[in-house]
């Protein structure tokens, strides 16, 4: 059971947390977007095995923030508000 | 074997307090302080069970948690199968039963699969129960197979406690590593957790020789105990640390004796000292799993714990020293004993009355039901009623396996030993291929010093020390005879070497070829003979075989530790209803809904039920229905940016809406498929309320916090989800305006001051209310929230003012008809996880909306723009005819096939209409309307008319009336 650190509310066990998605698949706006371009920010993941990006959500909070960790020792490197305000 | 209880000694046992239990019916005498195993030994019970396959009789092998036969099923309030007989006390009244034996174990009517066991290798099953299907067979050999059974009727006394833990240090094992550890560690000024499964802490030093700081090992044990105890440590006998998990959580698995369930710890020490001792592996050689065939440790702790000697005429095997105190204590304690090692060179003394062979090994033991002789590898009979064997030891490096620590194969120690250290684990002890006591506590003070601790001086070993020397003595292929290597699964010598002739050599694919360490005992004693065997075979290493992959648990652990407090009602509370009792006073029948307990109907149950339901539908029809929807989503979007928000999070555009007024959309996911529906109500210039699907509330809620902090930023708006907050009384129907007038809220109802899709505000015994006028039925309907706590007079006066028009109260399914009536939607069941909102007719936005909203872009791709969509329709049948089943496929019949063209989604009886009604999703549905189409389910095939979903009032007259 792996402890994140949420920004806010320090420590907490990860079943309090939820899996947002990677950090800076940013949304390409407007109609004219590419399919492709589009289905990248869908569909496409970059999974890597190493040091990964992340969004989550402290779920008793609700606060979103990156939380960077490594996939294959899940030691977590850094948990950052989005705004960058805070930092755990 | 003659085993038999010696008339003093025992340091486990108390004589004063004589129990009785019962073992295959028969009656066992023991004391308090025996373990089943050690009151059957005492009684010379020799077959305490049959093997998993071959059923050949089993006799107590080992003295702990390593033990693969001596299994039993435990009954009465405290049922456990595959109980291992030699951590579980013994009980007065207990009863226990052998594993896989009928009648009982010593006359096991399926003894004489034995004799075939030659045609029944690995694999054996699933290579020959091909034809015509194996799940034929199953039944049968899985009832021939096996081990103990599960009382499916027996239910749980109680629930299994559940705590966490933090400590600074958790040493895992109570032995001489385990305690000096403590201790230092305490005297240093850690806060210390001391776990041991055993009952009582000291482990090796409860049965072998030593000394400790020139006192009694017995005594220095105690009197560390106390230390630790004094200092406010805690100690927990018969707990097992069973794994070690992410970010360092250990679980424990602790064991009361009174009748409660077991208790789930949750420890997160800062630190983690693994003190987890070694286990003595097998000697190979022919028959080796007879009964009356012990390890050698086992018979010395069976001696100086419990008083049992385990035979008269003994052989003890060995390759290594450990075994030559056995021999001594069991010569002292009256037995014959030959000492029969594996070696010439470097060993030690011969002890005083044993007869000694050097050099010399096992190649059988002789007997049917229990060992008679042995057969020596020169060809020498002995004679023997017990053979007690050492292999070497096996360090304990599961947890630190479990941890990821990578394993390091010694040769001198002839086993794996943790290799580089892992973060804030250390090992010690014999589990860290320590062998003297002397080693035991350097290591000892070394895991302390990994602690930052490093000046603590560590006790001293002042007694004789345990010499280490072994020879290797694996089993080897080619050999004659049975030889076991996994007891508990049936796996021999040549089931590892038919692996290895159809390649699967592989550790991992040895393990699952041949079921080798995959029982119960997750071969404790039987994985490295096992992987030392394919070494030989294949010509490589030990480690280059290496190990396969150490998992939770240990040892095996209730799953009612696991579950805890969560079952029956606690496995998934329900969210309740202010009024809930209310409705249960007016007879309410309650389902789950989406998590909800809500009423379904009120009164009826059985046939009853239905009727029940059609009358309240009825009734809401003819004159006026009250309706609590206070689960109804009230998720408020409040900020000088919530016009924009709430249009980028709708499908339609939301921020041209005025306030006071309301408006049904959409919010769709960003791949385009509807995620949810509902009316939004600008209640202000900044301030908007979301009204989503009841069982939705939190990923509505949840998605809109996503895009509010990730888009839009958190000082742009805010969101508060007051849906517990407001309970939501409905009143729908002809007459809901009448009644309403009587029941004075303090704000116009007529038709210009609140006209439909338009909200007043208004006062309700003091409190503020909020009367919106949508409608979910089709007819004029008012929704009024008020506080939840204050809901009650108001719906007592509702209920007051409808006995002037018949007002009927309405559960979910009356709802249900109406809302289908009219074709309105319930997300999740009138769509899937692939309809887009122009699937269900509103395809305006789609083609209109200019701005940005999420899901845009999807709905222009290829797929969404197939003109073979399912679309949502409604479906008639004539009446008289059975409502159609939900979830039955429209087909077309094309080349002799049935191909599917949608379903049906919602099906009811409409009392309204006297007649069945169905909303579905079918190819192309919209511009099908008038035609016949196939409905099959579960083979029978009817017809219905594709129509338009509104089955009811299509110009929505009723909604002004």
């Amino acid at each position: 059971m792996q402890l994140f650190p949420c920004p806010f509310c320090g420590s907490r066990d990860e079943t309090e947390f939820h899996y947002g998605g990677d950090a800076g698949n940013a949304r390409p706006d407007g109609a004219e977007v590419p399919i492709e371009r589009w289905a990248n920010y869908l569909y496409l993941r970059s999974n890597p095995k190493g040091t990964a990006r992340e969004i989550w959500v402290h779920m008793s909070c609700g606060e979103f923030f990156v939380m960077e960790r490594d996939t294959v020792s899940h030691k977590v490197l850094s948990s950052t508000a989005l705004g960058g305000e805070h930092a755990a | 074997m003659t085993a038999s209880r010696l008339a003093t000694g025992g340091s486990a046992i108390d004589r004063s307090r004589p129990i009785r239990f019962s073992f295959d019916g028969a009656s066992v005498d023991g004391f308090a302080g025996d373990t089943i195993a050690s009151a059957l030994l005492a009684n010379d019970v020799a077959v305490v069970g049959r093997s998993f396959k071959y059923h050949r009789p089993r006799g107590i092998w080992g003295a702990g948690v390593e033990e693969p036969n001596a299994l039993v099923d435990i009954g009465g309030s405290q049922a456990t199968p595959n109980t291992r007989a030699t951590t579980e006390p013994a009980r007065e009244g207990l009863v226990a039963r052998s594993v896989n034996a009928t009648p009982n174990a010593l006359a096991d009517r399926n003894a004489f699969l034995d004799r075939f066991s030659r045609f029944i290798p690995a694999a054996f099953y699933y290579k020959t129960f091909m034809w015509p299907d194996w799940h034929m067979f199953e039944p049968r050999i899985r009832a021939m197979a096996g081990l103990g059974k599960v009382d499916t009727d027996w239910t749980s006394p109680g629930t299994a406690d559940q705590t966490n833990h933090h400590c600074d240090v958790l040493v895992v094992g109570a032995g001489p590593a385990g305690l000096a550890t403590a201790k230092m560690a305490a005297g240093a000024g850690l806060s210390v957790t001391l776990v041991d499964d055993r009952h009582k802490p000291g482990g090796s030093l409860g049965h072998r020789a030593g000394e400790v700081d020139g006192k009694p090992a017995s005594m220095w044990i105690q009197e560390t105990v106390a230390e630790l105890a004094a200092g406010g440590h805690l100690i927990l006998p018969a707990t097992t640390a069973f794994g070690i998990y992410d970010h360092d959580l250990v679980g424990l698995n602790q064991r009361h004796f009174d009748g409660r369930r077991d208790t789930l710890w949750r420890v997160r020490p800062r630190q983690i000292v693994l003190a987890t001792g070694a286990i003595e592996r097998p000697l190979p050689f022919a028959n080796n799993d007879l009964p009356g065939v012990l390890s050698a440790d086992a018979a010395l702790a069976y001696l100086r714990r419990h008083a049992v000697l385990v035979g008269r005429r003994v052989v003890v095997a060995t390759n290594n020293d450990s075994a030559y105190e056995v021999a001594e204590a069991i010569t002292e304690a009256g037995a014959d004993v030959t000492l029969v090692d594996i070696r010439r060179d470097g060993i030690p003394g011969t002890p005083a009355k044993v007869r000694m062979l050097e050099g010399r090994a096992l190649a059988a033991a002789k007997g049917k039901l229990r060992v008679e002789g042995v057969t020596l590898d020169d060809g020498t009979r002995l004679d023997a009623d017990c053979v007690l064997v050492s292999g070497g030891w096996t360090p304990t490096i599961h947890l630190f396996g479990q941890a990821k620590g990578k394993l390091a194969w010694s040769e001198a120690r002839a086993a794996f030993l943790p290799g580089d250290p892992v973060d804030r684990i250390s090992v010690a002890g014999a589990a860290a291929g320590s062998v003297s006591l002397s080693e035991v506590f350097a290591g000892a003070q070394k895991a302390v010093a990994s602690l930052g601790q490093a000046k603590v001086p560590a006790p001293r070993s002042t007694g004789p020390e345990a010499p280490g020397g072994i020879v290797a003595a694996w089993p080897v292929p080619g050999s004659k005879g049975r030889i076991w290597i996994d007891y508990q699964n049936d796996v021999t010598v040549k089931d590892v070497e038919l692996a290895a002739r159809e390649n699967f050599v592989s550790v991992e694919h040895l393990k699952r070829y041949t079921t080798l360490g995959m029982a119960t005992d997750q071969g404790k004693t039987s994985n490295l003979p096992g992987l030392a065997l394919m070494a030989g075979i294949t010509g490589r290493t030990v480690p280059e075989v290496g190990t396969t992959t150490y998992r939770p648990p240990f040892t095996p652990v209730p799953l009612a530790s696991f579950a805890g407090a969560r079952a029956g009602e606690l496995m998934a509370p329900v969210r309740r209803l202010p009024l809930e009792s209310v409705h249960r006073d007016s007879r309410a029948v309650f389902q789950e809904y989406g998590g909800w307990l809500r009423p379904a109907h009120y009164g009826g149950r059985g046939a009853d039920a239905e009727r029940a339901i059609q009358d309240e539908a009825l009734g809401a029809r003819r004159s006026v229905a009250l309706f609590d929807g206070s689960t109804l989503g009230k998720i408020e979007v409040i900020g000088p940016n919530a016009g924009e928000f709430v249009d980028f999070l709708y499908y339609n555009t939301m921020s041209t809406l005025k306030p006071g007024r309301c408006r049904y959309g959409f919010m769709l996911s960003e791949n385009g498929v509807i995620f949810d529906d509902g009316v939004l109500v600008r209640l202000d210039e900044h301030r908007f309320v979301v009204s989503c699907s009841s069982s939705h509330v939190a990923a509505v809620h949840a998605r809109l916090e996503e895009w509010r902090q990730d888009r839009f930023g958190r000082d742009a708006v805010y969101i508060h989800n007051a849906t517990s907050d407001v309970a939501t009384l409905t009143v729908s129907g002809p007459n809901a305006r009448k009644l309403l007038e009587t029941v004075d809220l303090g704000l116009g109802l007529d038709d210009a001051d609140l006209p439909h899709m338009a909200i007043g505000h208004g006062c309700h015994g003091g409190n503020e209310v909020r009367v919106a006028r949508v409608s979910f039925t089709g007819d004029r309907s008012y929704e009024i929230s008020i506080r939840a706590d204050r809901a009650e007079p108001l719906w007592a006066h509702l209920r007051q003012a409808g006995q002037a028009f018949d007002a009927v109260i309405m559960g979910l399914e009356a709802l249900m008809i109406l809302r289908a009536e009219k074709g309105f939607i319930v997300i999740g069941k009138d769509t899937d996880g692939t309809t887009l909102p122009h699937d269900l007719g509103s395809g305006g936005p789609r083609l209109k909306r200019q701005s940005d909203y999420v899901g845009r872009r999807s709905l222009f791709t290829e797929e969404a723009s197939r003109n073979n969509r399912l679309q949502l329709i409604g479906l008639t049948v004539p009446s008289g005819e059975a409502p159609l089943a939900t979830g039955a496929h429209g087909i077309k019949r094309e080349g002799g096939r049935l191909n599917s063209q949608g379903f049906v989604t919602s099906s009811y009886q409409s009392p309204t209409l006297g007649r069945p009604i169905a909303l579905g999703l079918i190819e192309r549905g919209a511009a099908r309307h008038g035609e016949t189409i196939e409905i099959q389910h579960l083979g029978k095939v009817r017809t219905a008319t594709i129509a338009a979903p509104c089955a009811f009032d299509p110009a929505g007259e009723r909604l002004h009336a």
